[in-house]
């Protein structure tokens, strides 16, 4: 298997980055997210078989712009993670509002036991 | 501009093995828009891993689907051997990849199964679910489960395949091939099935690239991108090619799964010409301390595990991005402008998995 | 005409006769490694509660000093961790499923021992 780069970034950074990921050709694979010492988000891309991931570190409370309008197919993962996670992320094309799950607990994934 | 109305479509739905709600946006025959409402099977098994140690967490990767069960419990069993630097022996990954292409076949022939059902070719679906008890009755006696196999451990595997069954497994594929040819060209050659299939929800080159579809679905618009071609398990050691064609319809996806079926059946007669003797797993110690992405190919595209551990015995987190996930946006761009008579089949031919969606 | 290529299969299958097993008649034959139910050899059993700590599921629970040993027959999965972790090898996987039920059942085995007289439990 090909390498896997892993590249920290700050959250601010975060649409430029994913701009020059894009330009590049890359295509998204995944959007992780890891509740161990704050939210840790996880982009991943591929291009030839190559995975090249972006990780940010982020809280609940700081909001998060949305990738969507440069990956449009990112919606349902941010959904995803903002319904699951709690992480706030504007933006998002189309957003859910915590609708696209049917769980009767709040951001399930967000909390630490 | 003609009535705009809304039709809810699903959970229920005859044509939908899994529950899945899309709200179809139509202006009289036309479907505009679909918005997707998922999470009626949501169990939050990525959540479990916090509770169950990293060994007993094998059994409930492979139970998030039930069809691509043995791929989901490779998947996770092969992060976690790449965090600990396990070497599986030869015999081991060989036996995964017969597994897995199995897997495949089974998974592909139901699918062949309920898209005849979606267009109401009954026989035609009968004989693919009559081919595909073929496959379930090899997992059987080869490892004990129909669909949960419960064999892919970290390290290696559990069960092994004697040089006599491995023969059966032959002859019956040989067998099933001639069938498989009979049947598959009903869906290729038929009349009725063309006009249910040909130019319904094209997805070109370069949409499927936009819109991130993996698996069948890329490949049929023209991607070649196949995990498999990455070499892992046995795969480096066989000798194949990822197969596309360039309609980007229906047609395309039914025909790029019907030839997938057959170098499956390739792939597994190069297994057991290849096989080598020895172990079948490595005894494995310690606790797992990493991370570790790992994308392999399912029947229904690539799937992407990610796993994090930190030096204990339960993990930190285990996250499973399936490919239904990746080819729903597809879907919806596909459900665009196509009538309402076709959206049956236009879910239908993304092949999807709501169970492993959802997780 | 293409139409017709269903023909040709569906005369063949009509000449076969069917495919399926007519099950309360037949049963399907399971095979050697079919996972069926845990079967337990209870007289072999030490009680250390290493199936009860890696069952998935929870579903065995083991008590020394009753010397009991039960599983709960809905919740097992029928992976076959337990059999495969026990150390007298007392649990085996056998290939006959478990009958249908309504409700929770657990089945009970208790070791017979000296102090113990049989009926108890």
């Amino acid at each position: 298997m090909k390498e896997q780069i892993l590249k920290e970034i700050s959250p601010n950074d975060l649409l430029t980055e994913i701009m020059k990921i894009k330009n590049d050709g890359y295509r998204l694979v995944a959007i992780s997210c890891t509740n161990k010492n704050g939210m840790e988000l996880t982009y991943s891309f591929d291009k030839d078989y190559e995975l090249l991931n972006i990780r940010l570190i982020t809280d609940t409370e700081t909001e998060l712009p949305s990738i969507s309008i440069l990956y449009p197919y990112s919606f349902l993962y941010e959904n995803e993670i903002k319904e699951l996670f709690g992480v706030k992320i504007t933006g998002i094309i189309p957003d859910f509002n915590d609708n696209l799950y049917k769980i009767p607990v709040k951001t399930p994934f967000g909390v630490n036991e | 501009m003609g009535n705009r109305t809304i039709v809810p479509f699903g959970p229920q739905h005859p044509v939908l093995p899994e529950p899945i709600h899309l709200d179809l946006v139509l202006e009289d025959e036309t479907v505009v828009e679909a918005i997707p409402r998922i999470g009626y099977i949501h169990r939050g098994l990525e959540k479990l891993v916090e509770k169950r140690d990293y060994q007993q967490y094998c059994y409930v990767a492979e139970r998030i689907c039930g069809i691509c069960s043995f791929m989901h419990g490779m998947g996770y069993c092969m992060s976690i051997e790449r965090i600990m630097d396990v070497e599986v022996p030869e015999r081991g990954e060989f036996l995964r990849t017969i597994w897995a292409e199995l897997s495949r076949l089974h998974s592909h022939l139901l699918w062949l199964g309920l898209l005849a059902d979606a267009f109401g070719f009954e026989s035609l679906f009968m004989q693919s679910w009559k081919l595909r008890e073929q496959v379930l009755d090899i997992f059987e006696e080869t490892t004990g489960g129909r669909v949960i196999f419960s064999v892919c451990d970290i390290g290696g595997v559990r069960k092994d395949i004697s040089s006599e069954t491995l023969m059966k497994i032959r002859t019956v594929l040989t067998e099933m091939e001639k069938e498989l040819k009979e049947t598959t060209s009903v869906f290729i050659n038929d009349t009725t099935v063309k006009l249910r299939t040909k130019g319904v929800g094209v997805l070109t080159k370069q949409m499927a690239f936009d819109l991130g579809a993996v698996g069948p679905m890329a490949r049929a618009s023209g991607i070649e991108m196949d995990m498999r071609t990455q070499g892992y398990s046995a795969y480096g050691k066989l000798d194949f090619k990822p197969i596309t064609n360039d309609g980007g319809d229906c047609y395309a996806r039914t025909r790029v799964r019907i030839k997938e079926m057959f170098q499956s059946i390739d792939l597994i007669r190069q297994c057991i010409d290849k096989i080598p003797g020895g172990d079948i797993n490595v005894k494995v110690k310690g606790t797992p301390n990493g991370e570790q992405f790992i994308r392999l190919e399912q029947p229904r595209g690539e799937v992407v595990y990610y796993t994090k551990a930190n030096g204990t015995k339960f993990l930190d987190r285990v996250r499973v991005r399936t490919p239904t996930f990746a080819n729903l946006p597809a879907l919806l761009e596909t459900l665009k402008n196509c009538s309402l008579a076709d959206v049956p089949i236009l879910i239908l031919t993304i092949d999807p998995c709501i169970s492993c969606t959802e997780r | 005409m293409s139409v017709f290529k269903m023909s040709k299969t569906l005369l063949k299958n009509i000449f076969h006769g069917p495919y399926t097993v007519p099950y309360p008649v037949k049963k399907k034959e399971t095979y050697e490694r079919t996972r069926g139910k845990i079967g337990i050899s209870i007289d072999d059993c030490i009680f250390c509660g290493m199936c009860e700590r890696r069952c998935p599921t929870g579903a065995i629970q083991t008590d020394k000093a009753k010397t009991s040993w039960s599983i709960e027959r809905l919740k097992c999965i029928q992976c076959g961790y337990c059999s495969e972790v026990c150390p007298k090898k007392c649990l085996t996987m056998e290939n006959q499923y478990t009958a249908p039920s309504y409700g929770n059942v657990r089945d009970e085995y208790v070791k017979c021992t000296n102090i113990q007289s049989p009926g108890e439990s």
